[in-house]
Protein backbone atom coordinates (compact mmCIF):
# COMPACT_ATOMS: atom_id res chain seq x y z
CA UNK A 1 0.00 0.00 0.00
CA UNK A 2 2.46 2.27 1.05
CA UNK A 3 4.36 1.07 -1.76
CA UNK A 4 1.84 2.11 -4.46
CA UNK A 5 1.40 5.43 -2.99
CA UNK A 6 5.08 6.08 -2.72
CA UNK A 7 5.68 5.31 -6.31
CA UNK A 8 2.90 7.05 -7.58
CA UNK A 9 4.28 10.22 -5.73
CA UNK A 10 7.75 9.45 -6.81
CA UNK A 11 6.12 9.05 -10.63
CA UNK A 12 4.54 12.37 -10.20
CA UNK A 13 7.67 14.41 -9.20
CA UNK A 14 9.75 12.63 -11.51
CA UNK A 15 7.22 13.37 -14.35
CA UNK A 16 6.76 17.27 -13.13
CA UNK A 17 10.94 17.46 -13.54
CA UNK A 18 9.93 16.49 -17.20
CA UNK A 19 8.68 19.86 -17.68
CA UNK A 20 12.01 21.28 -16.61
CA UNK A 21 13.76 19.26 -20.01
CA UNK A 22 11.13 21.05 -21.79
CA UNK A 23 12.32 24.01 -20.90
CA UNK A 24 15.82 23.57 -21.22
CA UNK A 25 14.78 22.73 -24.91
CA UNK A 26 12.91 26.26 -24.90
CA UNK A 27 16.46 28.00 -24.03
CA UNK A 28 14.88 30.03 -21.56
CA UNK A 29 17.18 29.39 -18.43
CA UNK A 30 18.17 33.12 -18.21
CA UNK A 31 15.07 34.53 -17.33
CA UNK A 32 14.03 32.92 -13.25
CA UNK A 33 10.88 34.80 -13.74
CA UNK A 34 9.70 33.06 -17.03
CA UNK A 35 6.66 31.26 -15.64
CA UNK A 36 7.74 27.48 -16.72
CA UNK A 37 10.80 28.04 -14.93
CA UNK A 38 9.85 29.23 -11.90
CA UNK A 39 7.06 26.15 -12.15
CA UNK A 40 9.74 23.95 -13.16
CA UNK A 41 11.95 25.14 -10.10
CA UNK A 42 8.71 24.84 -7.80
CA UNK A 43 8.05 21.19 -9.37
CA UNK A 44 11.98 20.08 -9.14
CA UNK A 45 11.41 21.18 -5.30
CA UNK A 46 8.11 19.05 -4.80
CA UNK A 47 10.14 16.01 -6.21
CA UNK A 48 12.96 16.61 -3.72
CA UNK A 49 10.42 17.03 -1.06
CA UNK A 50 8.03 13.17 -2.11
CA UNK A 51 12.01 11.87 -2.70
CA UNK A 52 13.07 12.95 0.98
CA UNK A 53 9.47 11.79 2.37
CA UNK A 54 9.56 8.04 0.47
CA UNK A 55 13.68 7.96 1.81
CA UNK A 56 12.24 8.66 5.58
CA UNK A 57 10.14 5.13 5.51
CA UNK A 58 12.26 3.38 3.00
CA UNK A 59 15.32 1.94 1.66
CA UNK A 60 17.48 3.53 -0.61
CA UNK A 61 18.12 0.87 -3.06
CA UNK A 62 14.22 0.63 -2.41
CA UNK A 63 13.50 4.08 -2.93
CA UNK A 64 15.70 4.78 -6.02
CA UNK A 65 14.90 2.53 -8.43
CA UNK A 66 11.16 3.60 -7.78
CA UNK A 67 12.43 6.82 -8.90
CA UNK A 68 13.55 5.60 -12.42
CA UNK A 69 10.17 4.91 -13.41
CA UNK A 70 10.40 8.79 -13.92
CA UNK A 71 12.67 7.77 -16.88
CA UNK A 72 10.28 5.89 -18.82
CA UNK A 73 7.17 8.10 -17.88
CA UNK A 74 9.65 11.05 -19.95
CA UNK A 75 10.07 8.98 -22.70
CA UNK A 76 6.19 8.22 -22.60
CA UNK A 77 5.48 11.97 -22.70
CA UNK A 78 7.75 12.70 -25.36
CA UNK A 79 6.37 9.91 -27.57
CA UNK A 80 1.99 11.23 -26.73
CA UNK A 81 2.64 14.67 -26.19
CA UNK A 82 5.44 16.08 -28.25
CA UNK A 83 5.60 13.24 -30.70
CA UNK A 84 8.84 12.10 -30.62
CA UNK A 85 10.53 9.21 -32.18
CA UNK A 86 11.32 5.79 -30.03
CA UNK A 87 13.87 3.61 -31.21
CA UNK A 88 13.54 -0.13 -30.62
CA UNK A 89 16.44 0.22 -28.09
CA UNK A 90 14.85 2.97 -25.80
CA UNK A 91 11.77 0.46 -25.94
CA UNK A 92 14.22 -2.47 -24.75
CA UNK A 93 15.33 0.21 -22.00
CA UNK A 94 12.31 0.71 -21.00
CA UNK A 95 10.91 -2.40 -20.47
CA UNK A 96 14.31 -3.35 -18.74
CA UNK A 97 13.58 -0.58 -16.29
CA UNK A 98 9.80 -1.68 -16.17
CA UNK A 99 11.19 -5.03 -14.92
CA UNK A 100 13.24 -3.84 -12.49
CA UNK A 101 10.77 -1.66 -10.68
CA UNK A 102 8.60 -4.13 -10.82
CA UNK A 103 11.14 -6.70 -9.36
CA UNK A 104 11.81 -4.31 -6.15
CA UNK A 105 7.87 -3.48 -6.24
CA UNK A 106 7.01 -7.17 -5.27
CA UNK A 107 9.98 -7.97 -2.72
CA UNK A 108 9.76 -8.59 0.91
CA UNK A 109 9.70 -4.94 2.85
CA UNK A 110 10.45 -1.42 2.86
CA UNK A 111 12.69 -0.81 5.54
CA UNK A 112 14.39 -3.95 6.99
CA UNK A 113 16.54 -2.99 9.68
CA UNK A 114 14.78 -4.20 12.56
CA UNK A 115 15.08 -7.63 11.30
CA UNK A 116 18.55 -7.87 12.18
CA UNK A 117 17.77 -7.82 15.67
CA UNK A 118 14.67 -9.47 15.41
CA UNK A 119 13.94 -12.25 12.98
CA UNK A 120 10.68 -12.25 13.55
CA UNK A 121 8.63 -9.09 11.58
CA UNK A 122 6.46 -7.74 13.99
CA UNK A 123 6.85 -3.68 13.57
CA UNK A 124 4.57 -2.42 16.11
CA UNK A 125 6.31 -4.46 18.86
CA UNK A 126 9.71 -3.23 17.62
CA UNK A 127 8.77 0.03 17.18
CA UNK A 128 7.70 0.16 20.85
CA UNK A 129 10.02 -1.29 22.69
CA UNK A 130 13.30 0.54 21.94
CA UNK A 131 15.81 -2.16 21.50
CA UNK A 132 19.74 -0.39 21.49
CA UNK A 133 21.53 -2.95 19.59
CA UNK A 134 23.19 -1.06 16.63
CA UNK A 135 24.79 2.67 17.22
CA UNK A 136 22.49 3.93 14.83
CA UNK A 137 19.43 2.91 17.15
CA UNK A 138 20.85 4.74 19.52
CA UNK A 139 21.44 8.12 17.39
CA UNK A 140 17.81 7.28 16.26
CA UNK A 141 16.52 7.38 19.64
CA UNK A 142 18.76 10.07 20.89
CA UNK A 143 17.58 12.26 17.99
CA UNK A 144 14.05 11.67 19.11
CA UNK A 145 14.35 12.63 22.44
CA UNK A 146 16.71 16.06 21.64
CA UNK A 147 13.96 16.69 18.43
CA UNK A 148 10.89 16.46 20.85
CA UNK A 149 10.53 19.76 22.90
CA UNK A 150 11.23 21.50 19.76
CA UNK A 151 8.90 19.40 17.70
CA UNK A 152 6.34 20.13 19.94
CA UNK A 153 6.19 23.39 20.19
CA UNK A 154 4.44 24.74 16.79
CA UNK B 1 43.46 11.98 -23.01
CA UNK B 2 40.36 13.50 -23.11
CA UNK B 3 39.26 10.10 -22.26
CA UNK B 4 40.29 9.68 -19.46
CA UNK B 5 38.99 13.60 -18.70
CA UNK B 6 35.87 12.22 -19.21
CA UNK B 7 35.65 9.50 -17.41
CA UNK B 8 37.32 10.89 -14.47
CA UNK B 9 34.32 12.81 -14.70
CA UNK B 10 32.00 10.62 -14.90
CA UNK B 11 33.33 8.95 -11.57
CA UNK B 12 33.31 12.16 -9.84
CA UNK B 13 29.69 12.52 -10.74
CA UNK B 14 29.26 8.72 -9.86
CA UNK B 15 31.15 9.39 -6.27
CA UNK B 16 29.22 12.53 -5.31
CA UNK B 17 25.98 11.26 -6.02
CA UNK B 18 26.56 8.18 -3.95
CA UNK B 19 27.36 10.16 -1.18
CA UNK B 20 24.83 12.61 -1.23
CA UNK B 21 22.31 10.03 -1.70
CA UNK B 22 23.44 7.86 1.02
CA UNK B 23 23.74 11.01 3.49
CA UNK B 24 20.13 11.95 2.76
CA UNK B 25 18.69 8.73 3.03
CA UNK B 26 20.78 8.61 6.33
CA UNK B 27 19.57 11.98 7.28
CA UNK B 28 15.71 11.05 6.85
CA UNK B 29 16.20 7.61 8.79
CA UNK B 30 17.20 10.22 11.86
CA UNK B 31 14.32 12.13 10.94
CA UNK B 32 11.97 9.48 11.15
CA UNK B 33 8.77 9.04 9.33
CA UNK B 34 7.83 12.42 7.83
CA UNK B 35 4.00 11.34 7.71
CA UNK B 36 3.93 10.17 11.35
CA UNK B 37 5.56 13.48 12.63
CA UNK B 38 3.29 15.36 10.39
CA UNK B 39 0.22 14.23 12.27
CA UNK B 40 2.05 14.37 15.61
CA UNK B 41 3.39 17.83 15.34
CA UNK B 42 3.61 20.53 12.27
CA UNK B 43 5.13 20.13 8.50
CA UNK B 44 7.00 23.21 10.00
CA UNK B 45 8.44 21.25 12.95
CA UNK B 46 9.05 18.29 10.16
CA UNK B 47 11.00 21.29 7.80
CA UNK B 48 13.31 22.35 10.76
CA UNK B 49 13.61 19.51 11.81
CA UNK B 50 15.28 18.06 8.10
CA UNK B 51 16.91 21.26 7.53
CA UNK B 52 18.52 21.16 11.09
CA UNK B 53 19.82 17.84 10.55
CA UNK B 54 23.81 18.05 10.08
CA UNK B 55 24.00 14.95 6.87
CA UNK B 56 20.90 16.19 5.61
CA UNK B 57 23.02 19.73 4.46
CA UNK B 58 26.14 17.77 4.12
CA UNK B 59 24.11 15.25 1.57
CA UNK B 60 22.84 18.52 -0.47
CA UNK B 61 26.27 19.72 -0.52
CA UNK B 62 27.52 16.68 -2.19
CA UNK B 63 24.33 17.10 -4.79
CA UNK B 64 25.89 20.13 -5.38
CA UNK B 65 29.00 18.50 -6.26
CA UNK B 66 27.78 16.07 -8.28
CA UNK B 67 25.54 18.55 -10.20
CA UNK B 68 28.88 21.03 -10.85
CA UNK B 69 30.83 17.93 -11.63
CA UNK B 70 28.24 16.85 -14.30
CA UNK B 71 28.75 20.41 -15.58
CA UNK B 72 32.25 19.90 -15.80
CA UNK B 73 32.18 16.17 -17.59
CA UNK B 74 29.92 17.79 -20.06
CA UNK B 75 32.14 20.38 -21.43
CA UNK B 76 34.99 17.08 -21.60
CA UNK B 77 32.47 14.35 -23.18
CA UNK B 78 29.30 13.97 -25.22
CA UNK B 79 25.95 13.82 -23.09
CA UNK B 80 25.40 11.01 -24.75
CA UNK B 81 27.95 9.09 -23.01
CA UNK B 82 28.24 11.27 -19.79
CA UNK B 83 24.22 11.06 -19.32
CA UNK B 84 23.68 7.32 -19.17
CA UNK B 85 27.19 6.26 -17.96
CA UNK B 86 27.16 8.49 -14.79
CA UNK B 87 23.03 7.32 -13.53
CA UNK B 88 23.75 3.69 -14.32
CA UNK B 89 26.88 3.42 -12.33
CA UNK B 90 25.08 5.45 -9.51
CA UNK B 91 22.63 2.73 -9.48
CA UNK B 92 25.28 0.19 -9.02
CA UNK B 93 27.25 2.26 -6.28
CA UNK B 94 24.19 3.12 -4.78
CA UNK B 95 23.54 -0.19 -3.47
CA UNK B 96 26.68 -1.13 -3.13
CA UNK B 97 26.99 1.80 -0.50
CA UNK B 98 24.15 1.31 0.91
CA UNK B 99 24.64 -2.35 1.74
CA UNK B 100 27.97 -1.05 3.80
CA UNK B 101 26.97 2.45 5.25
CA UNK B 102 23.05 1.99 5.66
CA UNK B 103 23.10 -1.68 6.29
CA UNK B 104 20.58 -2.10 4.26
CA UNK B 105 19.78 -5.99 3.13
CA UNK B 106 20.29 -5.37 -0.29
CA UNK B 107 19.25 -9.11 -1.38
CA UNK B 108 19.73 -11.09 -4.63
CA UNK B 109 16.07 -9.51 -5.91
CA UNK B 110 17.92 -6.21 -4.94
CA UNK B 111 21.12 -6.34 -7.02
CA UNK B 112 19.18 -7.74 -10.13
CA UNK B 113 16.23 -4.61 -9.90
CA UNK B 114 19.49 -2.42 -9.58
CA UNK B 115 21.24 -4.20 -12.84
CA UNK B 116 18.20 -4.19 -14.74
CA UNK B 117 17.63 -0.62 -13.96
CA UNK B 118 21.34 0.50 -14.84
CA UNK B 119 21.14 -1.38 -17.83
CA UNK B 120 17.67 0.64 -18.68
CA UNK B 121 18.89 3.52 -18.11
CA UNK B 122 21.56 3.49 -20.00
CA UNK B 123 19.80 2.17 -23.28
CA UNK B 124 17.28 4.71 -22.59
CA UNK B 125 19.11 7.73 -22.09
CA UNK B 126 22.34 6.69 -24.55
Amino acid sequence: MFAATGDSMLSHGMKQTGNISLNHLQGVIFAILNPWVSIGILLLLAFFATYMTALSWADLTYVLPATSLGYVLLALVAKFLLHEHISLMRWLGIALITGGVGFIAGGPALTQHHDATEPVDEPSGAAATPSFDSAQDKLLARTARNGAPSGVKP
Amino acid sequence: MKGVYTWGGILAITLASVVGDVLLAHAMKQVGDVGELWRKSSLLAVIRRTLGNPYFVLGVLAMAVAFFSLLFALSWGDVSLVGPAAASLTYIGNATAAKIFLHERVDRRRWIAASLVAAGVALLAG
